[in-house]
């Protein structure tokens, strides 16, 4: 018997409507995160990631079309009514925004958004909704929680604000929470803690989480798998350890020798990609990374590469390196 | 609003119109004459205290000290009454319309522009003669008429706030669009909307006056400031305090209004800060 996943993504795509025509930003993207597993999401800018996880949450707008299927806790969520999109979001299924400085309400203080979301979801009463959220901010280790939960989002610094919108999401206690580049705003010593935080707090709370970065070295230390996207779909999905090891497709090769290591002669220039991602309406019939890639033949450019593989390592690449 | 008690100047404006107010409420008994009594023997009288006509008496031998008082608190009351009317219906108008977007913004800023296209004296008439006329309904028809520019500026806050991640960070928390537009919009648009508040109180004091000169707003004997100032205005050469009275009540009060409302505006601005 097999168990339900707490996240079933099956053939989704995301394309927003152009007056030059359809741009698409997510192809046929499946995935399935299990209870309490972290998955993550690495890819450039422009991969897709971002709209892939706000096609998740049902949060795209008017513009975006999007097919396929997302089973949550085996609940079909696209199309399903606002009203029952509003009881997951917040309480079972929910998202940490790239920017900790904008995603906080300005005029609001910091207790009276967090006791919102219980009173809300739980219909938690003040005192009550207070306590729980003063003992969550605890939780996210942010000094001085009385103090800062009477004051607003200005007065509290960047990383404060992260802890408070990490705070924020786990307050109903969610069975999945999707992290959009959480560090990104932040600084590196910064970036490091809350990292440290989410790794703890899932093994804590033993929820799924889905990471989403556009840097390998930040998920490589917290993630279980880790999915790597390119122009919108994937292109290699496989456990950290083996994809750190033994990368098969070429792009994901060429992104992990992007990454500094820490061992090597200072004057050694940084490894870099040659060429640009390409743009949604540019990717022809073949492999989206042929133009770029080293190794790409005529094949590439006419038929597209399939995610096979043996077992939980997958690659979409006719040529695949050491398989 | 911790900072709006730092803020010594709005505070002072604050206490000079309390202080109006309530001096306009308790004024007229301090003074033995009634605002519609004739004083044949102190026709046009300049202000002094040799006679009981402390600030004056007009070209009926009317006491101006009780007449501006009473103008000042017939002008107050239509002022803030109309305002809030104004302030209430434009913000859930314009809050609604900019927050949904699309298809129902298109409807409800067309509704807009066809009220605000037609003649405001004519809609006006129309109104009074729907309602009846007296100050306690004038309030009501200049309401219904000034929230249309509210309404416009309400939108337009709204359709940029609508776009803020913390707008997107709610929807993901699971709120509903009532809950946002209430909670995370009508806050966050306060700023303009005091400021604007407080420039359509003096604009509709205004509008009482010239409605009042029209005769659609208040009637003899009741008083306004509008209608003193039009009366002043013919006796400017011979007796210029028929006008400077009631005139610099006028002033007076349109001043702390303004200081007021900036001061307002700068505490409850958040990030500004």
């Amino acid at each position: 018997m097999h168990p339900i996943p707490t996240l079933q993504v099956e053939g989704l795509s995301v394309h927003f409507d152009a007056p030059a025509g359809p741009l698409p930003a997510v192809r046929e993207v499946s995935m399935s995160v299990a209870a309490a597993e972290c998955v993550a999401v690495v890819g450039e800018s422009g991969s897709g990631k971002t709209q892939l996880c706000l096609a998740v949450m049902g949060l795209l707008g008017r513009g975006a079309v999007v097919d396929g299927s997302v089973k949550f806790q085996g609940q079909e969520l696209r199309g399903a009514p606002l009203k029952v999109l509003n009881q997951f979001r917040g309480a079972t299924l929910s998202m940490v925004f790239q920017d900790p400085l904008s995603s906080l309400t300005p005029h609001l203080r910091i207790g009276a958004q967090l006791t919102e979301v219980l009173r809300h979801h739980r219909g938690a009463g003040s005192r009550q909704a207070w306590t729980l959220a003063a003992r969550m901010l605890e939780r996210v280790r942010l000094p001085d929680v009385q103090r800062r939960m009477r004051q607003y989002p200005h007065e509290l610094s960047g990383g404060m604000r992260q802890r408070v919108m990490i705070a924020m999401s786990l307050l109903c206690g969610p069975a999945l929470m999707i992290a959009d580049e959480p560090t990104t705003a932040l600084d590196v010593t910064v970036q490091a803690q809350i990292l440290e935080l989410l790794r703890d707090l899932r093994a804590e709370l033993g929820m799924a989480l889905i990471l989403i970065s556009h840097d390998l070295g930040v998920v490589g230390g917290i993630a279980d798998r880790i999915l790597v996207m390119y122009a919108g779909r994937i292109v290699e999905a496989a456990p950290v350890a083996d994809l750190w090891r033994a990368p098969r497709h070429p792009y994901t090769a060429a992104l992990l020798a992007c990454v500094p290591a820490l061992s090597g002669p200072l004057s050694s220039r940084l490894a870099t990609l040659p060429g640009q991602a390409p743009q949604p309406a540019e990717v022809g019939p073949g492999c989206a990374f042929a133009p770029r890639c080293l190794r790409s033949e005529d094949r590439c450019r006419r038929e597209r590469p399939t995610l096979s593989g043996s077992g939980a390592h997958q690659a979409a690449c006719h040529f695949p390196l050491s398989a | 609003m911790r900072g709006l008690r730092r803020n010594r100047v709005a505070l002072a404006a604050l206490a000079i119109m309390i202080v109006v107010a309530l001096f306009s409420g308790v004024g007229p008994w301090l003074n033995p004459n009634a605002a519609d009594t004739l004083d044949w023997a102190h026709v046009a009288a300049s202000p002094g205290f040799e006679h009981a006509h402390w600030w004056g008496t007009d070209r009926l031998g009317r006491d101006l000290f009780v007449r501006t008082l009473e103008g000042t608190r017939v002008s107050l009351a239509i002022g803030l009454l109309a305002t809030l009317i104004s302030v209430g219906v434009g913000i859930s108008y314009g809050a609604i319309a900019g927050y949904v977007g699309g298809r129902t913004d298109h409807v409800m800023m067309r509704v807009i522009e066809i009220l605000s296209g037609l003649p405001l004296i004519f809609f006006v008439i129309f109104l009074t003669v729907i309602f009846g006329r007296g100050p306690a309904l004038l309030f009501l028809t200049i309401g219904a008429v000034g929230w249309l520019s509210m309404a416009r500026i309400v939108r337009g806050q709204a359709l940029s706030i609508r776009q803020r991640e913390y707008i997107e960070a709610a929807i993901a928390l699971g709120a509903g669009s009532g809950r946002i537009i209430v909670k995370h919009v009508v806050p966050n648009l306060i700023g303009p909307v005091i400021v604007y508040a407080t420039l359509t109180v003096p604009q509709i004091i205004l509008f009482e006056s010239f409605l009042s000169f029209l005769g659609l707003g208040i009637q003899e004997p009741r008083v306004s400031l509008g209608t003193l100032i039009a009366a002043g205005a013919g006796e400017m050469e011979a007796a210029p305090w028929i006008l400077l009275i009631p005139g610099g009540m006028l002033a007076l009060l349109l001043l702390c209004l303004n200081i007021f409302g900036d001061g307002l505006r700068d505490a409850l601005d958040v990030k500004e800060r």
